[in-house]
């Protein structure tokens, strides 16, 4: 007996919008399920994880400050996976552009001007574009596999800022402790209400996925960037490059993961660490197909990962729960979102005798 | 109007002064952790401790910890959702903690904060550390008397001075015994990896070292020293389960006695801020049960152990020379707590260039 999947002649528009909603019923029943298991009420615990974190004010500026890179970065993977060029690296890009961005409170920490933000935010996106164009270069030039070259250079971004802080970059009077000197008050990116600590990182993640989803709705662009990645051909039939496009797409994607970057290092840590990211590089490619690469459908997806971490503490302190049960439970959630979805676009079908089929198929 | 406010007020009076009152006889105490807390080394170590806390303290104390937190924005999330749900005292244990347990604190005026290993205070900021350094000065000691080749290997996490202590008090304890002893040490580069560690054990193996200790958490080093045959120390956590037949003995984080300490001066409000740092005679620090060595040694680390508690040994005291040659310390001469908290050079025998 085999299991296939075979497309759907055509999809239902009503279970396509309900699909989030029936994922995240199933989660809210197994997850239920789950706590019962260990013994906790279910109803509490639900509360504790999806509720409890939107109930205080200074909750919701911790939600949009951990939602803030998610959705920068995958707004941007989002253009480089609809024209079907796979950027695994943001993570790295992300670095990169904390790194560039931050040779101004580090190296030139004595300069204080109202010009040291704009330009460490222009060197973030800098760098993290330059970063995403040396796979964008192998990919259109040597015809190399971007998903392995982005990849293997979030490695090399990681070794290179551990290098830096441990080397020169070191805080002179830190005892020796690998980190740089905390930035100026002028390099530190603003709050943006007066009510909590949201940076205005979480502004520009706003602001990019609006002009995102305008430029794929309105504009040109948007339309070459949907031919090009549906089919490669029928771009060039139009005119479009497909070697201009990897540019274009890993280019701006890197821009906003460096942005991501250097919002994040000067609005929440400010300074540099051997570790300035619990891996939202990674973390953004599952909000991008969450939110099904749509701009604003990540913005939703990036503000419901990020309360699952939340929630995660909140239930770890109201119910005394392993940190790992928040794991499983943005594992059920992201597994039901996607089998919602393959299968309103696939049906399962069984296909019982092997050899009948292959029969058939041998004799058309 | 007014009376609305005013039976606002007194309803507000009311709360404050009962939470007041049941602050006074009953104590949230809350523990942010880095790693997870059945690590098997510093994390759990922290945890152990706060179970004794648990068990000394009764129903006098309740206990809640976050398990981890990594370091940085998440950090100061954490800790502010530990201030907001009613913790009246709250131990950051990880040096990583430092700046947003600083941010915090200022935040919440009325909460007591207690900060692992750094050194930034504030009036409700108190920082603790253990002298794991007198426990390394003894296993330089036994070192020293088990090695053949006079050689130790050091698996050793980053250059910074904490670290760098233990180095040189291994290397000065070894040197009582035998003054040509010598040292060689790999940067892991890591507090918790145990591919790196256990790497870093062959190499020093390979390089003709025949004792191991470790200044990193997981017991992978103690293992290839196991199956290698030679003979290791253990680290923050009784290691004696990875190495039956190799452990000589252990440096053993007993953060219990400080957090019962503490939590009894907050109860009874006595609490005040301080730098601490203990070592073997205050019971935060413990030496695992001496094993797998010949009786003289083990009564040698004994009798210096006694010292170090009575507090007639102090390890680093003269005459002591620095790496290149120069006099540290003249005889008789002890050195204050300042240079080594700021410790960044290496004291004559060790076979390394520190990374600056």
């Amino acid at each position: 007996m085999r299991i296939e999947l075979e497309r759907r002649p055509e999809v239902s528009r009503l279970f396509s919008l309900l699909s989030p909603v029936i994922a995240l019923a199933l989660t809210m029943i197994f997850g239920g399920i789950m706590f019962l298991l260990l013994g906790k009420n279910p109803v509490t615990a639900l509360y504790s994880f999806f509720i409890e974190p939107l109930m205080e004010v200074w909750s919701l500026h911790e939600l949009a400050i951990k939602a803030a890179p998610l959705i920068l970065i995958g707004v941007g993977l989002s253009v480089c996976y609809r024209s079907n060029n796979w950027n695994i690296g943001a993570e790295g890009q992300f670095i990169a552009g904390a790194i560039a961005g931050s040779i101004l409170p580090v190296v030139f920490y004595e300069w204080h001007s109202p010009l040291v933000l704009p330009l460490m935010l222009l060197l973030g996106i800098l760098g993290g574009a330059l970063f995403a164009g040396i796979p964008a270069f192998l990919k259109a030039h040597l015809n190399t596999n971007e998903i392995l070259t982005s990849l293997m250079l979030v490695y090399v971004a990681q070794l290179f800022l551990d290098w830096l802080v441990r080397g020169p970059w070191r805080n002179p009077g830190g005892l020796n402790f690998p980190e740089t000197r905390t930035f100026d008050p002028v390099s530190v990116l603003p709050e943006m209400i007066a009510s909590g600590r949201t940076h205005w990182g979480f502004g520009f993640a706003i602001l990019a996925a609006v002009a995102i989803w305008f430029m794929m709705r309105y504009t040109l662009k948007g339309f070459e960037i949907t031919v090009l990645g549906q089919s490669e051909r029928a771009g060039r039939f139009a005119g479009f490059s497909s070697r201009k496009m990897i540019w274009f797409s890993m280019l701006l994607s890197g821009a906003l993961a460096g942005l991501a970057g250097i919002s994040e290092v000067s609005g929440a840590i400010q300074q540099l660490r051997p570790v300035i990211s619990p891996g939202y590089g990674f973390t953004a490619i599952i909000v991008a197909f969450l939110g099904r690469l749509n701009p604003l459908g990540i913005v939703v997806a990036g503000l419901v990962l990020a309360l699952t971490y939340l929630g995660g503490e909140a239930a770890q302190l109201s119910l005394g729960v392993s940190d790992k049960v928040t794991r499983v439970f943005q594992g059920l959630l992201l597994f039901f979102v996607l089998s919602c979805d393959t299968l309103i676009r696939y049906k399962i079908k069984l296909v019982w005798s092997n050899l009948t089929g292959t029969a058939t198929e041998g004799a058309h | 109007m007014k009376k609305i406010l005013f039976a606002l007020a007194t309803t507000a009076a009311v709360i404050g002064f009962s939470a007041a009152a049941s602050a006074a006889d009953k104590a949230k105490v809350c523990f942010v952790y880095v790693g997870s807390k059945t690590d098997g080394g510093w994390t759990q170590a922290h945890d152990l401790g706060r179970q004794e806390l648990e068990k000394a303290l009764g129903d006098k104390v309740e206990t809640q910890f976050l398990e981890n937190v990594p370091e940085g924005p998440d950090a100061e999330r954490a800790i502010e959702r530990l201030a907001r749900s009613g913790c009246g005292l709250i131990f950051t244990t990880s040096f990583g903690f430092m700046d947003a347990t600083v941010k915090i604190a200022a935040k919440f005026p009325d909460v007591k904060f207690e900060h692992a290993t750094g050194y930034k205070t504030a009036p409700n900021l108190a920082t603790y550390n253990s002298r794991f350094y007198e426990g390394r000065y003894i296993q330089g000691q036994i070192a020293a008397k088990i090695s053949q080749k006079g050689i130790a290997g050091y698996i050793a996490s980053f250059p910074i001075p904490e670290v760098v202590m233990g180095i040189n008090s291994f290397v000065t304890g070894a040197r009582t015994i035998n003054p040509d002893f010598k040292i060689k040490v790999v940067w892991a580069n890591t507090w918790f990896d145990p591919g790196k560690e256990a790497d870093a054990a062959k190499a020093l193996i390979d390089q003709g070292v025949d004792v191991l200790t470790q200044h990193t958490d997981t017991t992978a080093p103690m293992q290839v020293a196991a199956e290698r045959g030679i003979k290791a120390f253990g680290q923050a956590s009784d290691m004696i389960k990875a190495g039956p037949q190799t452990q000589l003995t252990a440096i053993v984080d007993t953060w219990g006695a400080y957090y019962i300490k503490r939590t009894q001066a907050f109860l009874d409000g006595k609490w005040e801020t301080t730098s601490s740092w203990d070592g073997l005679k205050d019971g935060i620090l413990t030496m695992a049960p001496y094993t797998n060595m010949p009786d003289d040694v083990k009564a040698l680390a004994e009798a210096t152990e006694a010292k170090i508690r009575s507090g007639e040994l102090k390890p680093f005291t003269g005459p002591l020379k620095k790496q290149d040659g120069s006099e540290w310390l003249k005889a008789g001469e002890s050195s204050d707590d300042g240079t080594l908290l700021g410790m960044n050079f290496y004291v004559e025998g060790v076979d390394d260039k520190l990374p600056q």
